[in-house]
């Protein structure tokens, strides 16, 4: 009998395989993993995933774990991800050729709350890797371009090498009522762009506070810096949303690896607003 | 046309000054353009006035022996540069290269101090707003300091 949606066990890997691996950085790669038959009327393999989602990748040999969609969310006969290589299992990830196999469990998570950001200015703010989870946002954006009002991305990273998505970076610029600012921390020689930290591109951007969703997704300290600039700037807690990526083992609620406080990163986020998270962030060690 | 005195009051820097101080600095002000790839100032040499930024971008650099500049940040329309002519020893403590052309504002140091001295209401109101400028930059400092990006560190 076919599967269906329905009858699919969230714990159950599916099985993908690669098909393109693409270098971003030094560390950072963005592999395409398509399902080995396209089902497109059995819901299986519809890849089907909101903005901000995350699967779990099971790496062959070495475990699970989780890594944002960072794909186009109309381009429904893939899944891309781009991944950092930081440990055993991402440099496993990344290593993967053309033709191997990922399980692919998932999609989880709550996603960016894209209806709330109809009719109003979206400003995407990345640090990193923090890209990643937000590209979905920037397509889903572009291809509804009547739905939302301005689309501002301000990106920081490391230095110029670690910047991500370059080219995309360059032709988003070039969308109407888009504004695209990259700043690094540490410029080299040749990079003519803006040097320090992502909060200090906020004073180039004309914020409308009242009509705005910011997302931020990036590491901790920089979510935090970002949230209290953006408080300043007049944008209420509950239109700022953070998306806090905490390690996770079941990514169902069960397990309570990724306990924060009250909440389940896997099932009540990974996105959440700040005025949620606020209490939480400025916690020692938790 | 768009008076000295006009773009002052406009530029975010000066923000809700009353119309009788923006006066007075108009006084000390002058209107300048700097060629891309040019320095307007450098580590060092005495440091005479600050600039209210109007268009283009200013790197701040700093030298170490035996290695090319390394570029600390950028900073461009809207914002300022330069909080030397404030304090003794009144010199430059970075070089201030313009990475495109660059049209400023530019506020004469001596004359600045010389009316701060006289008004102490007007003193107050620079320093206030450098204060903010300063506590910006040493947050963003602090958080470049951590290097967040890099792995381990999140
Ligand atoms: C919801 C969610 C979405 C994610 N999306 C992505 C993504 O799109 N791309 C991507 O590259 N990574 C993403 N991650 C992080 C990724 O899951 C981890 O980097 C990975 O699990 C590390 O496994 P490892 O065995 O390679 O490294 P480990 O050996 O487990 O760790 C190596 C180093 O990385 C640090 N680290 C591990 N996990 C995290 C984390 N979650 N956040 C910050 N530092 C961490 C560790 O402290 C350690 O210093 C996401 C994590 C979550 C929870």
């Amino acid at each position: 009998m076919m599967a269906t949606a329905a009858t699919v066990d969230p714990m159950l890997p599916q099985p993908y395989s690669v098909r393109q691996v693409v270098k971003e950085t030094s560390d950072t790669f963005t592999l395409t993993l398509e399902p080995p038959a396209l089902e497109p009327s059995s819901g299986v393999y519809r890849n089907r995933f909101q903005p901000g989602q995350f699967s779990m990748l099971w790496v062959f040999g070495v475990g699970e774990l989780p890594i944002s969609i960072s794909g186009d969310p109309a381009a429904r006969d893939r899944l891309v991800y781009t991944v950092r290589s930081v440990g055993q299992a991402t440099q496993t990830l990344v290593s993967c050729e053309v033709g191997d196999a990922v399980g692919v469990r998932g999609p989880f998570g709550t996603g960016w709350p894209m209806q709330q950001a109809q009719g109003r200015d979206v400003i995407v703010i990345a640090g990193g890797i923090g890209l990643a989870p937000l590209r979905p946002v920037i397509y889903e954006v572009l291809h509804n371009r009547e739905k939302y009002g301005r689309l501002v991305i301000l990106y920081g990273a490391r230095s110029p090498h670690d910047l991500l998505y370059r080219r995309e970076l360059t032709a988003w610029a070039r969308q109407r009522e888009t504004q695209v600012l990259a700043t690094v921390d540490y410029g080299g020689l040749n990079w003519h762009g803006n040097v320090g930290v992502v909060t200090t591109l906020f004073k180039y951007v004309r914020l409308q506070p009242t009509r705005s969703l910011a997302f931020a997704c990036g590491p901790e300290i920089m979510m935090r810096f970002v949230a209290r600039d953006l408080e300043t700037n007049g944008l209420a807690r509950e239109n700022i949303y953070l998306s806090m990526e905490r390690n996770m083992k079941c990514a169902l609620g069960f397990c309570g690896h990724c306990q924060y406080g009250p909440h389940f990163i896997c099932k009540d986020g990974p996105i959440f607003s700040y005025d949620r998270m606020r209490p939480l962030l400025e916690k020692y060690e938790l | 046309m768009e008076t000295l005195e006009h773009i002052i009051a406009e530029h975010p820097f000066f923000a809700g000054l009353e119309s009788y101080y923006t006066n007075l600095l108009t006084g000390c002000a002058t209107n300048v353009r700097f060629d891309g790839g040019t320095y307007i100032f450098k580590e060092g040499e005495e440091a005479n006035e600050f600039y209210l930024i109007r268009a283009g971008r200013v790197a701040l650099e700093i030298f170490a022996p035996q290695r090319k500049p390394i570029m600390l940040a950028t900073l461009g329309e809207g914002e300022i540069l330069g909080w030397s002519w404030l304090l003794p020893p009144y010199q430059w403590k970075l070089h201030a290269h313009a990475l495109e052309p660059v049209r400023a504002i530019a506020l004469d140091g001596k004359c600045l101090r010389a009316k701060c001295e006289q008004n102490h209401d007007l003193g107050y109101e620079v320093l206030k707003r450098f204060a903010r400028i300063v506590e910006q930059r040493l947050e963003a400092t602090r958080l470049q300091l951590l290097d967040v990006y890099a792995v381990g560190r999140s």
